[in-house]
């Protein structure tokens, strides 16, 4: 069961503001949801192990070779605030 | 027969013979899109593709055009997956993909809908709005891929791309009629696609017919050092698998496919086209795979629990809608409540849940353990067959609006091309005949990893052999 407390829960880690009216529609439609994933309870899985990628491979490196990189100005152009060759962004600490 | 409803091979042959000019091609789609997708809606944006032919490049060399699925990066060009939260988002460089077919002379014409960033099976959470069935324009054409699809069925375009995260490409091409490949995972580079699950996610082919598939998967697949989970193998002419019949090939169907839940017409019509195959030659037996019931929850916490995290990039401040406010944790929350749909949010919650503390073993990596399981069943059955075969879809298209108050039920109609992608093989769509009401139906096929070359092999010997794909929607 996820209630509107979780339901508010999970969107706040989410950082998503819900209206009263989408918390409840959530609240119903993922219970639902959940349940049928309860399925899964049923299946022994104790000795085996979890599947994250289905292709083996681990550790892809490269050489460190110096590359031409994305021009600063063409991706500085597409963020919504900017000052001079910076990103802005909101201040993050408390200065008070 | 006009230059739109040309496939590509046969307008390759044409160009190359210059028998006819790229511009021509460019019209002539041109003239198709303006006068019919109004009330197909394939397409969210033609911005800078081809306002006039003349500016499509190529001079004499032999240019075809493409639609790309608005969730592929194309340089300087809108690519917004359909989300309100990467409006007006102009990528900084191309998609792997797109650089290889513009240096093969192929270009992206026109962006089409899908999907709010692919989350979907019927292209109605699109924040542009809906695409309708080329077919019966009362009902969806699929999804998340359903712009690309309606627009290869409908002639709006040569042949597209489409991404495949549970079925977003071989799900829609089945509802249109088309032929819709999902490769297998790390054949073609994801480098350039938005991510939506990344351990699932495949770009791959949406086309008139099995030959050009072959032929564009031929020009996207291979290693890219941009993409770390992209494999280095060999890569065949994937069209010289199309010489070969289907004689001695062991095709496995499996008894789970064909129980409750399918719509008898379409498991009547999956079985006419395995008659079809024993009569060609091929061995059909009945396999099983014991797991089925349980991929839709396996992958519904393991899709939503990746895209949770893909998402979590979207927060107003490199790209995409702002919504500023006086501190940094709201404006992050402000923006992403507007910029995200319905859909979107249920995922990203969801995911978010599967994740948290205290439900990560319990759904999480419950979930990645019975995939573990679904992978075993594939490994088992592919052990006595060369081939599985089933249904695309438990039914045909349905109608628009039947299902998107019900996220469950939406969430049902991807049993069959789910463990597809969670098990990382390579799979095919290939139209296979039509309801009592017109409605197309698809066969899916699907193979051991990286024998795509069996797909075609399998898919073009049924095509040559049956109707189905000279069918068009009478628009």
């Amino acid at each position: 069961m996820i209630d509107l407390k979780t339901v508010y829960y999970v969107a706040d880690l989410a950082r998503i503001r819900l209206s009263g009216e989408e918390a409840k529609k959530f609240s119903a439609q993922l219970t639902k949801i959940l349940s049928y994933f309860e399925s899964l309870k049923e299946i022994d899985t104790d000795a085996i192990e979890p599947t994250s990628h289905v292709i083996p491979i681990k550790n892809v490196f490269r050489e460190d070779l110096l590359k031409e990189s994305l021009p600063q100005k063409e991706v500085l152009a597409i963020a919504p605030k900017r000052k001079g060759p910076f990103v802005k962004v909101l201040r993050v600490i408390d200065t008070g | 027969m006009e230059l739109f409803q040309q496939t590509a091979h046969a307008l390759l042959s044409s160009l190359k013979d210059r028998k006819v000019s790229p511009q021509e091609v460019a019209a002539s789609l041109l003239e198709r899109v303006k006068g019919l997708d109004p009330s197909i809606h394939a397409f969210v944006s033609l911005e800078g593709d081809f306002e006039t032919p003349t500016a499509f490049p190529g001079g004499s060399l032999p240019v075809i055009p493409i639609a790309v699925k608005d969730n592929i990066c194309v340089k300087g060009r809108l690519t917004t997956c359909c989300s309100k939260i990467l409006e007006g988002f102009k990528p900084p460089y191309h998609a792997t993909v797109v650089e290889r077919l513009m240096a093969n002379g192929v270009y992206p014409f026109g962006r089409t809908n899908m999907d709010e960033f692919a989350f979907g099976s019927s292209t109605e959470t699109s924040c542009y709005g809906i695409t309708r069935n080329p077919w019966d324009k009362e009902r969806i054409p699929g999804g998340s891929s359903g712009g690309s699809a309606a627009a290869v069925a409908a002639d709006l375009a040569i042949w597209a791309l489409g991404s495949d995260t549970g079925g977003s490409i071989r799900q829609p091409a089945s509802l249109c009629g088309v032929v819709g490949l999902k490769p297998t995972y790390g054949r073609v580079s994801r480098y350039g696609l938005i991510a939506f699950a990344s351990s699932l996610d495949q770009i791959g082919p949406i086309t008139k017919d099995v030959e050009d598939g072959a032929l564009l998967l031929s020009l996207i697949a291979g290693h890219d050092p941009m993409d770390s989970t992209s494999a280095e193998r060999p890569l065949p002419d994937f069209r010289q698998a199309l010489k070969k019949d289907v004689r001695g090939i062991r095709i496995g169907v499996p008894k789970e496919y064909f129980t409750e839940g399918l719509d008898p017409e379409v498991g009547e019509g999956v079985r006419q086209a395995m008659d079809t195959l024993k009569r060609l030659g091929a061995e059909v037996k009945e396999i099983s795979l014991p797991y089925s019931r349980h991929v839709v929850a396996v992958y519904y916490l393991v899709a939503t629990a990746e895209a949770s995290s893909n998402l979590a990039r979207f927060d107003g401040v490199r790209y995409g809608l702002r919504e500023e406010t006086s501190d940094l944790l709201s404006t992050t929350a402000m923006t992403r409540s507007k910029g995200f749909g319905a859909e979107a949010k249920r995922r990203i919650m969801l995911g978010t849940y599967a994740l948290s503390s205290g439900y990560y073993d319990a759904y999480y990596l419950k979930a990645q353990k019975v995939r573990t399981l679904i992978k075993r069943d594939f490994d088992q059955a592919f052990s006595g067959c060369d081939c599985i075969a089933g249904p695309v879809s438990p039914t045909g298209a349905f109608r628009i609006g039947e299902k998107i108050d019900d996220p469950l039920a939406m969430y049902l109609s991807d049993i069959y091309t789910i463990p597809v992608n969670l098990a990382g093989i390579p799979a095919l769509s290939v139209p296979c005949g039509f309801t009592k009401k017109g409605l197309p139906i698809g066969l899916h096929l699907l193979a051991k990893p990286f024998a795509e070359e069996t797909l075609f092999q399998v898919a073009y010997t049924f095509e040559q052999n049956t109707p189905f794909h000279e069918q068009k929607p009478r628009l």
